[in-house]
């Protein structure tokens, strides 16, 4: 041989090692601890609710004693479940245990992404329009692009924020203790407390779940169940609740959310879609003024996202301060020397961006089967409040008041954007070319700027040590989309500015909801 | 927007088309010891049509999807028996509708041992096993997440590759191989992605891969043609969803045949040119390609003082 055996051997074992190497991705929330609140919120049933009228809106019914034959049965069943957990259950366990709001805020931000897919065109080059009713049809429903999202992230939370603050007032009323604290042969795998375990929080926010997404996801019905029944059932497993514990709390959780599905059928989403002589009008009355009007550049021409979504319901404010005090100015006018400086400016960064750049273009782009800018700004919000060890209520305050911001940034940049109805960059200059896919929407004001301006106002409220950096997050994410030629500096600052007065509407309303 | 497949194009050129077929990690072709072939080489290859998952498509918003590769290829004869070879790309990519813009940059740099273990002759026939172990680096921080207009995956390769070749009558061939790839993880400039479940991390899980290669036709010191069939198959991941972008851990599955060729000059016989040309036939969330291709190849003797002392073992 004319080669050493051994340098062919090491060769080899190079490469089965380099083989063997695992690439199981370690994912940053799989070993999220079990929640252990620093602080448990007793009163939390006193706060403000959102829609609900008082915390007692809907009754939930005293607990039977924690003394008869009937809770003995309840405790058997944990005991029955610890005896013989596999290590999958256990696994699963752990899962649950890191919050509910947590772990139901992570899932639809999966399902966001999994339904972020725009409608394939037929054949004639009209498109299809998702429709509830057939979920699985082609195209499927819902098309989950960013104003969809964060309408769904909104209600989801809202609802999730009354149900849990009428369980906590429950939960003070009858004082149920946990099982672990009634009976001292219950063996607790997770943290104790001394919050009352009845309703169950687990269970509201699962009953909560099971609702809105009948709602917003209705293709997932069969996964959502299973979820559902695994969540509840680790709770038991867990010995964090009995059986009744969890049944009050899912019937809360439901009944609640059935007044946000009724104020959602009715908030105008469903006609935000608007109709091809609407599509025609916007394009025209915006050449009357004799600016130049926005025109899809998608093959074949796609009509522009949601262009009603502009007239939806808000959450923070009302629709006559959307139009005369939250509404952005009009842009520079497509004939005026600062529109062509504009211009020129995304010419120099499609040719130009530096890696610097792109990378930052790429990781606030959000684009296509992502979890969109809302979901994003839920991501940075759940890691950060992981670290702050809420209670489940707060939690869901918390993100009630991030979505609903996000929410009403999305009705106010498409309220800009139709009333404006101004052109993209690569519209008005050909040879502007993109580094990420171009939005089918007029370009003023940016959405990721007007999220992000309000994501970081309200989350500099919740975690004040966190101002800055979310600030600057928000300036990174606005400039994101200067960088990637898909929007002037004006809708990128203008945008930001808007979001920051609906981030303080947000601040207005934590700082009188009583949770502080 | 949706888009579409066509790095891997890059990344196969890388790994098994190269140029044509000289003295390349997937040909029988071996270099004598110390001598040292070098070249440039451009091909072009570009797409319309592309599979969705299994369903064929066309994509309005990207027109046709051309990728240019320019490179330095080279093979070095450690020994007889030993070759090293290497190749330096520079890729250029660019759709023709829409609005994304093309990208370009030095993709992956790429190494290739190759052993001649066996070389039997048997009446008229002579049969070699080789055997080659190598991968590829890349050489930039190219972004590889705007596929199908990256240039490249960004995964780190490692290769095996068995290599049998039957030669009849000093004139006419066949080669038959089969390649593992593993491919390592990728991380990308976001937060969270969507595959066939959500994953909240930057790092992808990137599938390996397999490919097989047979070619076959006339070969003399002078002048080779060749009909190539050419298989590359990922080893999980998964479909682009309906109108959506493609993603680097997409299944990605080619089947391509072609045709080359091989010039040497009775003049000056360290000179040769290759050529070449290729089609995908079936094909699994990548664009259908039609590639053309062309090297011009020196062979360097570095073989000073004992020069001659062996024959070129072709």
């Amino acid at each position: 041989m004319y080669i050493n055996i051994k340098q062919i051997t090491a060769a080899v074992l190079i490469c089965v090692t380099v083989v063997s190497c695992s690439k199981e991705i370690a994912e940053r929330t799989k070993n999220t601890p079990a929640l252990n609140p620093a602080n448990i919120d007793l009163n939390a049933g006193t706060w403000k609710p959102v829609l609900l009228s008082a915390p007692d809106e809907f009754a939930v019914a005293a607990p039977g004693a924690a003394s008869g034959p009937g809770y003995t049965a309840e405790l058997n069943e944990i005991k029955g479940y610890q005896k013989s957990m596999t290590g999958v259950q256990k696994e699963r366990l752990n899962y649950w245990s890191a919050g509910a709001v947590f772990r139901w805020n992570e899932i639809m931000r999966g399902l966001v992404a999994k339904y972020n897919l725009p409608p394939f065109q037929n054949p004639d080059g009209t498109y299809p329009v998702p429709d509830a009713n057939n979920p699985f049809n082609n195209p499927q429903f819902p098309f989950a692009n960013p104003p969809y999202a964060s309408r769904a992230y909104a209600y989801v939370s809202a609802a999730q924020y009354d149900a849990l603050v009428a369980a906590w007032h429950y939960k003070k009323l009858y004082n149920r203790s946990a099982p672990y604290k009634i009976n001292n042969t219950i063996t607790t795998l997770l943290p104790q407390s001394d919050l009352p375990s009845y309703p169950s929080e687990d269970a509201v926010v699962v009953g909560v779940m099971i609702e809105m997404l009948k709602l917003f996801f209705p293709g997932e019905q069969a996964t959502i169940q299973q979820l559902a029944t695994e969540h509840k059932n680790a709770r038991i497993m867990a010995g964090m609740n009995v059986r009744s514990d969890i049944e009050a709390g899912e019937a809360l959780g439901r009944l609640v959310a059935q007044k946000f599905v009724t104020r959602a059928r009715g908030d105008r989403a469903g006609a935000a879609v608007g109709t091809p002589a609407i599509w025609q009008q916007m394009e025209t009355q915006t050449a009357a003024t004799g600016e130049m009007p926005w025109i899809s550049q998608e093959s074949p021409k796609r009509p522009a996202m949601l262009p009603l979504f502009g007239r939806v319901r808000t959450w923070l404010f009302d629709s006559a301060t959307l139009v005369t005090t939250v509404r952005p100015g009009p842009p520079p006018s497509t004939k005026s020397e600062k529109f062509k400086q504009e211009v020129a400016e995304v010419l120099h960064y499609s040719k130009n961006a530096t890696r610097a750049e792109l990378a930052i273009v790429h990781y606030w782009a959000d684009g296509l089967a992502t979890h969109t800018p809302p979901g994003h700004w839920n991501a940075i919000a759940a890691d950060d409040f992981v670290g702050q060890r809420f209670s489940e209520v707060r939690w869901a305050r918390n993100m009630a008041l991030l979505n609903m911001s996000m929410m009403d940034a999305a009705i106010a940049c498409w309220d800009a954007k139709f009333a404006y109805f101004n052109p993209r960059p690569s519209q008005v200059n050909p040879e502007i070319k993109t580094w990420t896919g171009l939005p089918n929407f007029p370009s003023y004001t940016s959405g990721h700027s007007t999220f992000s301006g309000a994501a970081a106002t309200i989350l500099g409220r919740i975690i004040p040590a966190r101002k800055t950096a979310y600030e600057n997050m928000a300036r990174e994410a606005s400039l994101s989309r200067l960088y990637g030629a898909i929007h002037y500096r004006s809708d990128c600052e203008e945008g930001l500015k808007c979001g920051n007065v609906i981030g303080g509407y947000a601040i207005a309303r934590a700082n009188l909801d009583g949770a502080n | 927007m949706k888009l579409t497949i066509k790095t891997v194009w890059v990344l196969l050129l890388c790994i098994t088309a190269k140029y044509s077929s000289a003295q390349t990690d997937i040909d029988a072709i071996m270099m004598e010891k110390n001598a040292f072939c070098v070249g440039p080489g451009y091909s072009y290859s570009s797409w319309k049509n592309y599979w969705e998952g299994a369903k064929k498509r066309e994509n309005l918003n990207l027109g046709t999807v051309s990728t240019q590769m320019f490179a330095v290829m080279g093979n070095y004869g450690v020994s007889n028996k030993l070759n090293v070879l290497f190749n330096v790309p520079y890729v250029v990519t660019k759709a023709s509708a829409g609005t994304l813009r093309g990208q370009s940059g030095l993709q992956d740099l790429s190494l290739m041992l190759k052993y001649r273990a066996i070389n039997q002759k048997i009446n008229n026939s002579r049969i070699a096993l080789f055997g080659l172990l190598g991968g590829s680096l890349p050489m930039s921080n190219y972004n590889a997440d705007l596929l199908p207009l990256s240039i490249g995956l960004q995964s780190k390769t490692a290769m095996a590759r068995l290599m049998l070749d039957y030669y009849y009558d000093n004139k006419w061939f066949a080669t038959a191989s089969a390649t593992y790839v593993y491919r390592s993880n990728v991380t990308l400039d976001r937060d969270s992605y969507y595959t066939d479940q959500f994953i909240l991390s930057n790092e992808v899980k990137m599938p390996n891969a397999t490919s097989y290669n047979i070619r076959a036709g006339y070969r003399t010191q002078w002048l080779i043609a060749e009909a190539v069939l050419n298989n590359w198959t990922t080893k999980g991941g998964f479909d682009i969803t309906q109108n959506n972008m493609p993603f680097i851990s997409n299944r990605m599955n080619a089947t391509s045949l072609g045709a080359n060729f091989k010039f040497v000059f009775r003049k000056l016989p360290q000179l040769s040119l290759t050529g070449g040309a290729s089609h995908v036939v079936a094909g699994r969330n990548m664009g259908q390609s039609f590639n053309v291709n062309g090297a011009v190849f020196y062979v360097f003797d570095l073989n000073k003082k004992e020069k001659k002392d062996k024959q070129g073992t072709n």
